[in-house]
């Protein structure tokens, strides 16, 4: 009895274990895909800040790069307004994007509502088609040449206050920010809505039979359980805003112009990498635009889990 | 009992609340199809009688296919299609296989770099791959794919597994045991477990994971953009985008060319919209 354990235990501590090919061949492929095609360009971008190339000549700089970028007169002032710009577009989603997608799936859950699925299937629609192509689409209905928006204002007699919004330096950012947030609240709508189609009807049905109205029922019930489905959210919002680039390059060009007023940190990004103008593209100075782009997320995800993910309250169902 | 007198006391008093949540979906609903509609309907129109009035319907008088056939005769629209078409469906393709193969090797061995590699794709879903795009054009530059259809294919694989092996790890997870073991006891392979019993039972969460990784691939434009500009590798996002901005003038075009980006969308994504929505509200992204 004893004698196949105690003659197993000291081999398999001796031999070596044979390579587990299965798991190579299951992990392997998508790995080297991955490695190759995402973290090591990743890993590279943040060590490529850290160089300066002249002439095919790379050498180490240290943090020379990100100094640049926020103190040196021709830098500092792009890369602080695209800053800002990108904060003032995120903000607006936050006010506007997901309380409309918060107030819709409320709508839209309401028990025993006709046509949801239509409603749903229409009010998702424009997140489905390209952001490009949606720039695009605002681009002619807010021209001033074709006047749809300002004939629209018209019949509301609000004609005198039409402007050529996406041209004007004070207002082309808030347009586009509205042009966007319009694409995209389809997507808190549906989070949020599938989060309240998970409540279990008998919780909402006992805060019902303790006798509280809807408001009541929604503020102490509803509301705390689809806390972490808003937050959730907001972090997929911060980060798609700081990533942005497509509508901006649309609409306005790689200059986001008027006179940058529609800088985002992914066109400053392109243009840094790229070069416009006169100024020639650096990849060692877009390396430290991506790096920053990289910080600023990372700082966003983390606060998200660290601050937010912990105080609210994870319920079992 | 009790309840169920309590809802239908609810209800009965309720018919103006539901009235104005149907005005407040309907409005909303209104607003986010005008947009588009108005893009569509004018597309078939005259030039003076898209300015003149932009919302009326085409008639016998004012419509006009010219701007298509200009879109058709100044660009390569087919080719444009196709090169989505192609780049979309091989990227989802291989996300979806390895995706599988992948998240089947992190939830059912165990090894020591299992965690750390869990990790590093966990990572992925929140970091955006654009922000190594330096990087990979070098890479690119290296591997001579630049204005390659295959250089996109890699790119968007690598963007879309992070999502995929999570997705699909967490089904995999629900899976019942004794199927597996039924199988190990029966000497079955490690490999034919997976593609003969695994694989077939993972696709409805495939196709979850199809819907999410497609769209970005398809709308995306800062890849094409940047790794395959080329005439010859011009995806259709790019394509409009070029075109748009060439022939900003021509109202015409302009408009028939987003129509024809548009409507293959739609026609799609109305084909498919309940699958979509079954997964998004399923809870499989949380």
């Amino acid at each position: 009895m004893t004698l196949p354990k105690s003659k197993s235990t000291p081999e398999s501590a001796v031999e070596k274990k044979p390579i587990p090919w299965h798991i190579v061949f299951f992990l392997g492929p998508a790995l080297l895909i991955y490695l190759t095609f995402s973290v090591y360009p990743l890993l590279d971008t943040l060590i490529l800040s850290l160089y300066d190339e002249q002439k095919g000549q790379s050498s180490f700089v240290g943090l020379q790069n990100f100094i640049t970028l926020i103190s040196d007169d021709n830098w500092s002032s792009a890369f602080w307004n695209a800053l800002a710009n990108n904060f003032q577009f995120f903000i607006i989603h936050m006010l506007v994007q997901n309380p409309i997608g918060l107030l819709l799936a409320v709508l839209l859950s309401s028990p025993k509502l006709r046509f949801s699925g239509s409603y749903r299937t229409f009010i998702f629609m424009p997140t489905m088609l390209s952001v490009v192509i949606i720039g695009f689409v605002w681009q002619l209905l807010l021209s001033p040449i074709w006047g749809i928006s300002e004939n629209f204002l018209y019949h509301l007699g609000l004609d005198h206050y039409f402007d050529a919004w996406l041209g004007k330096e004070s207002s082309a950012l808030i347009t586009l920010s509205f042009i966007s947030v319009w694409q995209f609240v389809g997507i808190p709508m549906m989070l949020i809505y599938a989060t309240l189609l998970n409540i279990p009807d008998d919780i909402v049905d006992a805060s019902v039979v303790d006798g509280a109205n809807p408001m009541q029922t929604f503020w102490y019930i509803k509301l705390p359980l689809i806390l972490p489905t808003i937050a959730m959210v907001s972090i997929l919002t911060f980060v798609a805003n700081f990533n942005a680039f497509e509508l901006i390059y649309a609409v306005k060009g790689a200059l986001a112009g008027p006179n940058f007023s529609t800088d985002l940190m992914g066109t400053f990004f392109y243009r840094t990498f790229f070069g416009f103008q006169l100024q020639e593209g650096s990849a060692t100075m877009g390396a430290a635009v991506a790096t920053l782009m990289f910080l600023i997320i990372l700082v966003g995800i983390m606060l998200f889990l660290f601050f937010v993910q912990r105080r609210i309250q994870r319920f079992q169902f | 009992m009790m309840i169920s007198a309590f809802k239908n006391f609810n209800l009965g008093r309720s018919v103006p609340k539901s009235v104005a949540i149907h005005g407040v979906l309907m409005a909303y609903t209104v607003i986010a199809l005008f947009p588009i509609l108005v893009v569509i309907i004018n597309a078939f129109k005259e030039r003076r009688a898209i300015f003149r009035d932009p919302l009326a319907m085409p008639t016998m008088d004012s419509f006009t296919l010219v701007g298509f056939e200009q879109v058709l005769l100044r660009s390569d629209f087919g080719l444009y299609s196709w090169n989505s078409l192609v780049v979309t469906l091989l990227a989802v393709g291989l996300v979806l296989l390895l995706g599988a193969m992948a998240a089947w090797a992190l939830t059912e061995y165990k090894f020591r770099t299992n965690l750390l590699i869990t990790f590093l794709f966990a990572m992925g879903i929140m970091i955006p791959i654009r922000l190594g795009t330096v990087s990979i054009l070098r890479l690119m530059v290296d591997l001579n794919l630049v204005n390659t259809l295959t250089a996109l294919v890699l790119v968007y694989i690598a963007q879309g597994l992070p999502l995929a092996v999570y997705i699909l790890s967490e089904f995999i997870r629900t899976i019942p045991k004794e199927l597996k073991e039924a199988a190990r006891c029966d000497a079955v392979s490690e490999y034919k477990i997976f593609f003969c019993i695994i694989l077939p039972l993972l696709k409805p969460a495939m196709a979850t994971v199809a819907v999410f990784t497609m769209i970005p691939i398809w709308n995306d434009l800062w890849f094409p953009l940047i790794l395959a500009p080329g005439e010859e590798t011009r995806t259709i996002t790019l394509g409009v985008q070029q075109f748009v901005g060439q022939y900003v003038t021509d109202w015409n075009s302009v408009l028939s060319a987003l129509t024809m980006a548009i409507v293959p969308v739609l026609v799609l994504y109305t084909i498919f919209s309940r699958q979509l929505i079954r997964g998004l509200t399923s809870g499989a992204v949380k």
